[in-house]
């Protein structure tokens, strides 16, 4: 589904991401992890389009995505969430939601304008479904909420909602379970094990170890912007180097 | 669901304005009246497009007054001196003008920051020292006259009376109510275009590009469009506001102009279309109604922005509606 070979990125001479290769199966729940600013935001940033690899690449599908900006990487089925929340705060949370659908409405200029019958149509079909997806993901009681209204941990499951929302083939979560409390974390375990029984490829970056380790079928320990280890859960906690740089510690 | 209540929301809303707009007449007493509501109405329209810029997609244009005078000069050339009828050199004006702003606005707009509100400004005074000093073409700093409104062979001018429909009726009337009919054209392509997949992708360009981009948005895009929109607005609105007035002066084009609409947007609530409106209706009436506004106008306008900024960062209408709703919250229930 997604491979990346020999991907670098510095940011003046910090090597945020170092001759980094990987690849991500069809249909699997991929975990990168490792401690504060080993780069993983960065990987992310670099896989959706945000940042330009300095050298490598990223195949999408066997098709070369590096360059294509994040709009472009969106139409091929490639979305995320982020770390520190990126939510329209000046819309509702459905509206939210809503825009996740874009690439899927075809809505033209006059019809918009003019409110045609044609547009109020699809609006309608359009904002089912965000509504849909917000119970799908637990935020249901939340529809008629100004986004800015809303406490932190709706906010992580409505961006997920949002991401749902363009149908993406694979979806990238940055640090979903961050400041989450432990029933809310129980229930993101159970809305990614059901993102993934969908057929969609997640690559998630975690530090809860205890939910990464469950969920996820193959992880990538990045330390430094580098490969540390890569293996199934149970090879990587077996694993000499992982234990001493990162899980010992 | 929410969304119900905010179409509902939003029909009430246009229907009060229209109401508002028809109850006018019985109230005005003379033409100084209609005169200042016909100005009031071109000029919210104005600013109801220039909010679809600054206050829903975030983009900042100090420059908007020269496209609303190269509508204006637009007409009042092509009119006077290269025989068009007022609606196609209108036409020809508000072609002008988005070619302008999309040729402008598609390299800007691709820069984060203060790109957009420096390159107006810039357009801004070049527009207006052209305006100034062609004046072979455009009359100069004296201005320049404008032929009435003619539709379908009648001419609209508030000098004359007209016989309709076995009434008579004032000029100054029939222009009212053109302006007013204008107004609510404007609100509701505004409001239609706000509630569409087109404006929400323009809310999330203010609320989170990235968010935006990332869900497929292209945002340059979309800031484009909405900078030509509103472009557009502003030129069409300065091609009646030409015809209206029979006759304009680079003032139109004018600094001060620009801050005086983006002052109207802030004052009366940033993405708040029927606040805009109600910032326009204020601004233009206060120095009507204050003798001395005019002599320190400039000034006025600065304080007004600032004070807005830091005590009513969102603007009165939505300030007012904030205060109303907490209000309702916290008066007990009457109902079972
Ligand atoms: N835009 C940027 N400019 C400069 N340095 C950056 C930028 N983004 C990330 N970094 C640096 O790159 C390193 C990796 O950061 P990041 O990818 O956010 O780590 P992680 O997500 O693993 O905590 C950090 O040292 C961070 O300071
Ligand atoms: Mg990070």
């Amino acid at each position: 589904m997604i491979e990346v070979c020999d991907l670098d990125k510095s940011f003046g001479g910090l090597h945020a991401v170092d001759q980094l290769s990987f690849c991500v199966e069809a249909g699997q729940i991929y975990a990168v992890i490792g401690p504060n600013g080993a780069g993983k935001t960065t990987l992310f940033n670099l896989m959706t389009g945000l940042y330009i690899p300095d050298s490598g690449q990223i195949l999408l599908e066997g098709e070369n995505i590096v360059g294509l900006p994040p709009e472009q990487l969106a139409q091929k089925g490639l979305c995320r969430t982020f770390q520190n929340l990126q939510i329209c705060m000046n819309m509702t949370a459905l509206e939210n939601v809503m825009l996740g659908r874009h690439r899927h409405l075809q809505a033209g200029f006059l019809p918009s304008l003019l409110r045609l019958p044609s547009l109020r149509r699809s609006e309608r079909a359009c904002r089912e479904r965000a509504a849909a997806l917000m119970d799908f993901v637990g935020c249901g009681n939340y529809l008629r909420t100004e986004a800015s209204a809303m406490p932190y941990g709706a906010l992580k499951r409505l961006e997920i909602a949002r991401a749902l929302a363009s149908e993406p083939k694979v979806i990238l979560l940055d640090e979903p379970a961050a400041g989450l409390n432990g029933a809310e974390t129980a229930a993101l375990e159970q809305l990614i094990a059901d993102i993934a029984a969908q057929g969609v490829t997640v690559v998630l970056v975690e530090h809860d170890m205890k939910l990464v380790m469950s969920i996820s079928q193959r992880l990538l320990v990045l330390d430094y912007g580098r490969k540390l280890a890569e293996g199934n859960p149970d090879e990587i906690r077996k694993n000499p180097d992982v234990i001493a740089a990162y899980l010992g510690a | 669901m929410r969304h119900m209540h905010s179409r509902w929301g939003s029909q009430i809303s246009f229907l009060s304005l229209a109401l508002v707009l028809v109850a006018l007449p019985f109230v005005m007493q003379n033409d100084f009246h209609f005169d200042i509501a016909t100005q009031i109405a071109i000029i919210a329209a104005t600013v109801v497009g220039l909010n679809l810029l600054v206050g829903f997609a975030g983009q900042v244009s100090l420059g908007h007054a020269a496209f609303f005078a190269i509508g204006a000069y637009s007409s009042a050339i092509l009119t006077s001196r290269y025989g068009f009828t007022p609606l196609p050199a209108m036409l020809a004006g508000a072609v002008g003008v988005a070619v302008l702003a999309l040729i402008l606005g598609k390299p800007i707009l691709r820069l984060k920051g203060h790109y957009l509100s420096m390159a107006t400004l810039g357009l801004g005074i070049i527009i207006a020292i052209i305006i100034n000093n062609e004046g072979w073409l455009t009359g100069g700093p004296d201005g320049i006259p404008v032929p009435p409104l003619s539709v379908f062979g009648m001419e609209l001018s508030i000098f004359e009376q007209y016989e309709i429909a076995g009434y008579t009726l004032s000029g100054t009337l029939l222009w009212y109510i053109l302006a007013a009919g204008l107004l609510l054209v404007a609100v509701w392509i505004a409001q239609n275009l706000i509630d569409s997949p087109i404006g929400r992708a323009l809310r999330a360009v203010h609320g989170s590009e990235v968010a935006a981009r990332v869900v497929g948005v292209d945002t340059t895009r979309y800031k484009a469009l909405v900078f030509v929109i509103s472009a557009v607005y502003a030129s069409v609105m300065g091609s009646f506001f030409a015809h209206y007035s029979g006759f304009i002066t680079p003032q139109i084009a004018s600094f001060q102009h620009s801050i005086e609409l983006i002052t109207m947007v802030v004052l009366g609530g940033m993405a708040s279309t029927y606040g805009v409106i109600l910032g326009a209706a204020l601004l233009l009436l206060l120095p009507q109604l204050l003798t001395d506004f005019q002599d320190y106008e400039m000034m006025m306008f600065g304080l007004i922005l600032m004070l807005t900024m830091i005590f009513m960062p969102k603007g009165l209408l939505p300030t007012f509606q904030q205060i109303l709703r907490r209000a309702l919250r916290r008066s007990p229930k009457t109902d079972p």
